[in-house]
């Protein structure tokens, strides 16, 4: 290209920076539409995607509960259920269309919906301009356009859920031919269709944040925030947001095709079938197992776009209250990043006992057991870090701590899963249930609360208050080990995942009480999570005001920001950064900020 | 680089684009990228079907009609060659508007974004009576009248893939021209001139090129192999 387009683009990098320093000028004139509805600050869009996956948390949450009662109590009928679920629980007992109706929306909500909108659109909203020093996101616009894209996903997947037939029962992962064929099941009919709709609005939702996030990380850094200047939950968000742009679009694919052999007379995923009640379909040629292929092309990443924001945030947040720099700051994002790279080659993982080829088994056996390594680095540098500490307890630290403990334990058993042979034996039980539970639900979801404990006092200028969240720790840790431990030994005794009772199977009786137990813990922890939700909502309005700048004696860039940013972030200029953003306890300083200049007779770090 | 940055260790330290770009041609840049991973989806899901089926419809016998052409003409392959010449004609044009562009000629972009409009379209009106001949041979998403290359009955996934494939670049290449139609109203009016510069058009630009480069994969695929 010319010398010209080079000079041209760098005027149009210089302009753009001056349209935001214009921010500082005048107040915006802003109506409650525009500030709390159709708002293109980076902070509201966080809290809009922070509230909005806490409400599919709490449904998601409490479809979990009602299927735990059907597991735990399979022989007895409770009138109160017809009452609330009507003909998917005649006589007080959950119908089995509505068991796979629930467990399949608890799972796609809280995969997708929670765990990935509400925990990255949150954070990466919140923190990204925040913390590398933008008066906010590359394109507002389209940030707002990524929220309101995942609020309509929202509101046709909750539409499915009061359509006659049910929404979609055939389980998240939506294998052809339950999702194919709408003859195959009640909730393969209009609530399929929904499910699909809505999660095509979502891959768009994740498509545009995943975009700016990216964008703006590259481009719209403060003076001197050089790339190893960023705080690790920048560089965990930047490669989530890469994960997202290049597996998503695989999953559309997916989808597409999928649409097709619904709707159109495709045999994509459809190969010779006989329907029970409908006969034999003149589909040939198709391959069910194309449809895992590009399934778990993204949902092995999705499992890593999850995590990662976990683990960015859990790496800040022990560092903050530990008063100790993190440990082996390059080592941290090299292992994001050897995460990333290999989250996209294991994803056959999911497909052992497909009947996949042997020797290609056995790579990706090898690819997914590389993964042990970075995850290993990553926990001995989060042990290190704490290691000789000055801890404060703070709630937000005993979410951040609860989340390595969950991580080290649900990633143990990752290396059984990992290797075919084993997998043979332990697919589909419920050992995959504790395993993917401890290490990528319940972790994450405590990622998510450390950061939300963490950071509240920059959302709302208040505190949550403290008893309340380390109750609501002390019983959600307890809870989460009391509900997924006993189901390794379950799963190990060959126990599978997705029946509906347990109760006529000789081999699995045994099991009765400790389904109980289980399903007993699970009402516990979700009345638990009560205590969080009115420690929120009670703490926008009521909490403890904040009344210093920074409060947990933090270096980043959010906390030189005004206790109640407005927007654009900083009143007047950006400030610039003059070093990296874990200088705790250094030359006798407890801590050093990003924007104090390097002195004179510094030690280096 | 040019003399107007700094050293290239300077460019990553924070305050401007390290790759000297504003941010929305860095999306661009990540959405082709996306979007490259969602026809490489498709483009190897249709390899692996094909390549698990037992025989497949030979191109050259599928695709050998040719508009006003009489009836039985033996012409394989010369309709979608000029399809495709017609669609990398556009991306020269494209290149040119952007040059007009870099110059700030205003009378050039808006010429060359009309031949490139015009291209688009002749692509698209190529594809549609493509699209009909087929179907009026039984061809269509489902029902497959082409026969093996040895004789034997084929799948319908000839045909399943070729309508959602093409069709899916054909949907690109729609939304290519009605991009680059505002493209052109905007440089009408002026949009650009007060601007200062006619940045939009490259990135319009590389959203086309990237177009007629997945023709290219989806060309190999369908009427060559």
């Amino acid at each position: 290209m010319s010398h010209v387009a080079e000079t041209q683009a760098a005027g149009v990098v210089a302009v753009h920076h001056d349209d935001h320093a214009h921010h500082e000028h005048h107040e915006h004139h802003e109506t409650f539409i525009t500030k709390y509805i159709f708002s293109q600050d980076h902070k509201m869009i966080a809290k809009q995607f922070l509230i909005t996956g806490m409400f599919w948390a709490v449904l998601g949450g409490l479809m979990s509960v009602l299927f735990r009662f059907q597991l735990g109590y399979p022989e007895d009928a409770y009138p109160w259920l017809e009452t609330i679920l009507g003909k998917w629980a005649k006589g007080g007992r959950i119908t089995p269309e509505a068991y796979y109706a629930l467990v399949t929306t608890h799972g796609t909500v809280l995969v997708f919906f929670v765990l990935t909108a509400g925990l990255s659109g949150t954070f990466a909203n919140f923190l990204i301009p925040l913390q590398v020093g933008a008066r906010d996101m590359a394109s507002p616009f389209l940030n707002m356009l990524s929220y309101w894209f995942f609020f309509i996903a929202s509101i046709v997947m909750l539409s499915s859920l009061f359509v006659e037939t049910g929404p979609f029962s055939g389980g998240w992962t939506a294998y052809p031919p339950l999702s194919a064929l709408g003859d195959a099941s009640p909730g393969s009919k209009t609530g399929m269709d929904l499910w699909i709709i809505s999660m095509a609005l979502f891959v768009v939702s994740s498509l545009l944040g995943g975009l700016n996030y990216i964008a703006t990380i590259l481009n719209m850094r403060t003076k001197g925030m050089s790339m190893t200047r960023l705080p690790l939950t920048i560089w965990a968000l930047f490669f989530t947001a890469v994960l997202g742009v290049l597996s998503f679009p695989v999953l559309l694919s997916g989808f597409i095709l999928l649409i097709f052999d619904r709707n159109f007379g495709t045999s994509f995923y459809l190969s010779d079938i006989f329907v029970n009640g409908v006969g034999a379909l003149p589909n040939e040629g198709g391959s069910a197992i194309l449809f895992q292929h590009l399934f778990w092309f993204l949902g092995h990443p999705e499992v890593y776009i999850i995590l990662l924001p976990a683990m960015g945030m859990v790496s800040e947040i022990l560092s903050v209250n530990s008063r100790k720099p993190i440990f082996g700051y390059i080592a941290m994002v090299g292992s994001l990043f050897a995460i990333a790279i290999l989250a996209f080659l294991v994803w056959a993982h999911h497909m052992f006992v497909t009947g996949l080829n042997p020797l290609l088994g056995s790579i990706f056996v090898l690819l997914t057991l590389l993964i042990a390594v970075p995850s290993a680095i990553k926990v001995f540098n989060w042990l290190t870090t704490l290691w000789r500490g000055s801890i404060h307890f703070t709630p937000g630290m005993l979410f951040a701590i609860g989340f390595v403990s969950l991580f080290i334990s649900g990633g143990l058993t990752g290396i059984w899963l990992g290797n075919s042979a084993i997998d043979i034996h332990l697919h589909d039980t419920y050992f995959v249930i504790a395993h993917f539970h401890i290490v990528m639900g319940v972790a994450s979801m405590f990622g998510m609360f450390a950061g939300i404990y963490h950071w509240y006092p920059k959302m709302y200028g208040r505190y949550m208050n403290n008893t309340l969240g380390y109750m609501h720790f002390w019983i959600t840790i307890a809870g989460a080990y009391m509900i997924f431990w006993p189901m390794h030994y379950e799963g190990l005794a060959g126990m599978p995942r997705r029946y509906y009772d347990y109760s006529i199977w000789e081999s699995f009786k045994q099991f009765a009480e400790l389904n109980r137990f289980i399903s007993t813990v699970a009402m516990i922890v979700f009345a638990a999570q009560l205590l969080f939700l009115i420690n929120f909502f009670y703490s926008i309005f009521k909490g403890r005001k904040v009344t210093s700048l920074n409060p947990w004696g933090s270096n980043t860039l959010e906390w030189t920001t005004p206790i109640r940013p407005g927007h654009g972030n900083w009143p007047g200029e950006i400030p610039e950064v003059h070093r990296w953003p874990y200088d705790y306890g250094k030359d006798g300083k407890e801590f050093i900020a990003q924007t104090t200049p390097v002195g004179e007779d510094e030690s280096h770090h | 680089m040019s003399t107007t940055t700094a050293t290239p260790t300077k460019l990553w330290s924070g305050g401007k684009s390290p790759f000297n770009v504003e941010y929305g041609k860095l999306m661009m840049w990540y959405f082709l990228m996306s979007d490259a991973f969602t026809f490489g989806a498709f483009l190897i899901s249709y390899g692996t079907i094909r390549f698990s089926s037992n025989g497949w419809p030979d191109p050259n016998e599928v695709f050998k009609s040719f508009p006003f052409a009489p009836e039985g003409v033996n012409a394989p392959l010369v309709f979608v060659s000029i399809m495709t010449f017609i669609l990398i004609i556009s991306s020269v044009t494209m290149v040119l508007a952007v040059h007009a562009g870099h110059n700030m000629d205003k009378k050039g972009v808006i010429k060359y974004m009309i031949w490139t409009i015009i291209g688009g379209a002749a692509f698209l009106g190529c594809q549609a009576w493509e699209w009909t001949h087929l179907y009026h041979e039984g061809a269509w998403w489902g029902s497959n009248p082409f026969l093996n290359h040895d004789g034997t009955a084929s799948s319908t996934n000839f045909t399943n893939y070729f309508f959602t494939i093409t069709g899916f670049h054909g949907f690109h290449v729609f939304s290519g021209v009605i991009i680059n139609i505002i493209m052109l109203i905007m440089a009408m009016n002026n949009s650009f001139e007060k601007r200062g510069h006619y940045l939009m058009i490259e990135k319009a630009g590389l959203y086309w090129h990237f177009v007629d480069l997945v023709w290219v994969f989806v060309f190999t695929c369908f009427y060559l192999i």
